[in-house]
């Protein structure tokens, strides 16, 4: 279960979160929608802590991850980032092999074991329904499959560490429609053991793939409520702008 | 309007286009005016120009090779069998020695008498060996026999042991003591920069901030622009006495105090390119380490330092590259013995230092000086190859090597 209570993000200046309150329940898809800028990656990045790699950033308020504050001092980043796993907009494989790209969360965290490895690397392959495409040239560069096949890639590379939480910040963008079905398919599947939070532009795949849907202005959460509500019968005169496409 | 614009243009480009012309002819000159002057060198005899050497014409040695002639003259070959003639022992003639043997009267006006005097002088000795300035040669073949010494080879020059270039009467041009030294002081000063000149990169690049990064990095790069004759004389005041120190020798200056000078002088060069290198890893793949949960270091390690592997390669072999041309401060340090390099702790000799230190007393034109520029071309081989790799290896497709 991730958690937010009043949450305010700066970046130097520039105040990109404002005072925002959410909770998404485990084993839920959570749809980030609104228009460019107004803060979704921002947001996105505040549980993984990708945003303190930025410098002169602020967060105050309360980020909590199954009840755990995880900006407390006592927290350990690169653990926290074991367990919120993340899946960028552009697929960004190492230049390794298949096999040691979905190894490597493994080898950084000591795993020794090359059987378990092995073991790891299949399941999360499987589990990114990328493992038939590619189990006969796992030695072979990440950069000789395709864009939507590396997107799975990056994928399974993410599971392969065992993470509760999944975060996407436009997962299939970059990718053609049969490419960008098959994520969709593939986050419909991880819900079952994932909690999933996905930033798309894309109304239709908010629509198909989340349970709940956030509406983001301006830095500020607008409305936030069941996918099925916010895209028939939205509370707010904006939200219904929006996804109906008369604004922006 | 319109065509004076037009006329501008095409005049402005003529000019870029003739000077970049120009440059590279001068270049190409240069490089033709090296090799040129160099490779004269082979078609020069063994012996100092205009000297020959004679023997009796009942001796049955015909001819001799450099180094025969230079064990012969420094008394280590003293019996004629040793090279190939009859039993008997060698005797010796300088030219010089002719004026203590005959007065002025017996040598004639303007030495008119004195090919008949060597003649002399020969033909009583069977086993002379004399080495006799061309211009006063005695005629009669059938008393004096000249030997044949031949030119100098290429296999000589580059794999010859001994650089005497004065040695007389052949002097010895081998350069492979100061081909093993220019590399030996330029390899173990990259190996020694190599570690610190890293580190300091990983620093910039990864994790001093911005400020520190700011006064950092310009202080470096000033440190290349300090001239070498100050990092010599560093060497010599500061190294030089230490080294003797610590090491307990009974000169500082050694091919170790090379290392040490040359791999100071290198490191502004490896630290800027390999930093560069690493700051130019992708931001998405660093993104992508951390996210898994990565640590800084191990994302350093892991990702950061496989994508600049080329440009940290490049970095060292263009370190090495300045350190084999580097001439002064090597020049001030390393004792410049031009012996086989056998430890760091002897003197040795670079072939730059070489080049600066004999010039100015090389003939123009002669053989030395021939040799010298032979050198020129060495070094200068060496340094294209070593540029030419770092071409490939910074232009060489990134992720490769990165293990599997
Ligand atoms: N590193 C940064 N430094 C300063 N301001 C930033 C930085 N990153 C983002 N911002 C600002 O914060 C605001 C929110 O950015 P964010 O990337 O979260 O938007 P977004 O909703 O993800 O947009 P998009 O849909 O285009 O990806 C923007 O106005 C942006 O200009
Ligand atoms: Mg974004």
């Amino acid at each position: 279960m991730i958690e937010t209570k009043n949450v305010d993000f700066y970046y130097a200046g520039f105040h990109a979160l404002k005072d925002i309150s959410i909770r998404m329940e485990s084993r839920t898809v959570t749809a980030l929608i609104g228009p460019s800028g107004c803060g979704k990656s921002t947001f996105l990045r505040l549980f993984n802590r990708m945003n303190d790699l930025i410098d002169d950033t602020r967060v105050s308020g309360e980020c909590l991850i199954d009840g755990e504050d995880i900006y407390h001092k006592s927290v350990a980043v690169d653990e926290l980032r074991k367990r919120v796993g993340m899946v960028f907009q552009k697929p960004n494989p190492f230049p390794k092999s298949i096999f040691e790209n979905v190894a490597y969360g493994l080898r950084v965290n000591d795993v020794r074991d090359k059987s378990f490895i092995a073991c790891r690397v299949e399941a999360s392959l499987r589990a990114a329904a990328l493992w038939e495409e590619v189990k006969d040239k796992l030695r072979k560069s990440a950069f000789a499959l395709s864009g939507g096949q590396q997107q799975r890639l990056c994928i399974a590379r993410a599971l392969a560490v065992s993470p509760s939480v999944l975060l996407m910040d436009e997962p299939a963008s970059a990718l053609d429609p049969i490419s960008t079905s098959k994520i969709e398919e593939l986050i419909a599947d991880l819900k079952r053991d994932y909690t999933i939070v996905i930033v798309t532009h894309n109304m239709q795949q908010a629509a198909r793939v989340s349970d709940k849907t956030g509406f983001f202005m301006m830095g500020e959460l607008v409305e936030f409520g069941d996918t099925r509500m916010i895209f028939s019968d939205p509370l707010k005169e904006q939200t219904r702008n929006y996804v109906t496409g008369r604004f922006g | 309007m319109k065509w004076t614009k037009r006329v501008v243009k095409h005049v402005i480009e003529g000019l870029f286009t003739l000077s970049g012309g120009v440059t590279s002819l001068a270049i190409l000159l240069i490089v033709v005016f090296l090799f040129k002057e160099g490779t004269g060198l082979f078609s020069s005899p063994v012996l100092e120009r205009g000297y020959t050497l004679c023997v009796n014409a009942a001796n049955p040695v015909e001819c001799l090779d450099a180094r025969q002639i230079k064990q012969l003259f420094d008394g280590e070959i003293t019996e004629w069998q040793e090279v190939g003639g009859k039993e008997g022992e060698i005797v010796l003639f300088r030219f010089e020695e002719v004026f203590s043997l005959y007065g002025e009267e017996e040598l004639g006006e303007e030495y008119a008498l004195l090919p008949r005097r060597l003649e002399e002088i020969v033909a009583k000795t069977p086993g002379i060996i004399a080495f006799l300035p061309d211009e006063y040669l005695p005629a009669g073949e059938e008393i004096v026999k000249r030997l044949v010494a031949g030119n100098i080879s290429p296999a000589q020059f580059f794999g010859g042991g001994e650089w005497q270039p004065t040695a007389g009467p052949a002097p010895r041009f081998g350069v492979l003591p100061l081909i093993l030294g220019t590399l030996w002081v330029s390899l173990f000063a990259i190996f020694l920069a190599l570690v610190p000149g890293l580190g300091v990169a990983v620093y910039l690049a990864e994790l001093a901030d911005d400020r520190t990064r700011q006064w950092l990095k310009p202080m470096i790069e000033l440190l290349a622009g300090i001239p070498s004759v100050v990092y010599g004389f560093f060497g010599l005041v500061v190294l030089v006495p230490l080294i003797q120190r610590v090491f307990d020798l009974p000169v500082g200056e050694s091919a170790l105090a090379g290392s040490v000078v040359l791999a100071i002088m290198a490191l502004p060069t490896i630290i800027t390119i390999a930093e560069d290198a690493m700051r130019g890893a992708p931001r998405a793949l660093r993104e992508a380490s951390l996210a898994l949960g990565a640590t800084h270091w191990q994302t350093i390690y892991r990702v950061v330092i496989p994508c600049a592997s080329s440009g940290i390669t490049a970095a060292a072999v263009l370190g090495i590259g300045r350190a084999v041309g580097e001439t002064m401060a090597v020049l001030m340090v390393t004792g410049n013995a031009a012996v086989m390099p056998r430890s760091l702790f002897e003197p040795v000799r670079t072939i730059p230092a070489t080049i600066a230190a004999e010039l100015g007393e090389a003939p123009a034109g002669g053989t030395h000086y021939q040799a010298l520029f032979l050198l020129g071309c060495i070094l200068f081989a060496i340094t294209l190859v070593i540029n030419l790799s770092a071409e490939v290896i910074a232009t060489r497709k990134q992720g490769k090597g990165l293990g599997v």
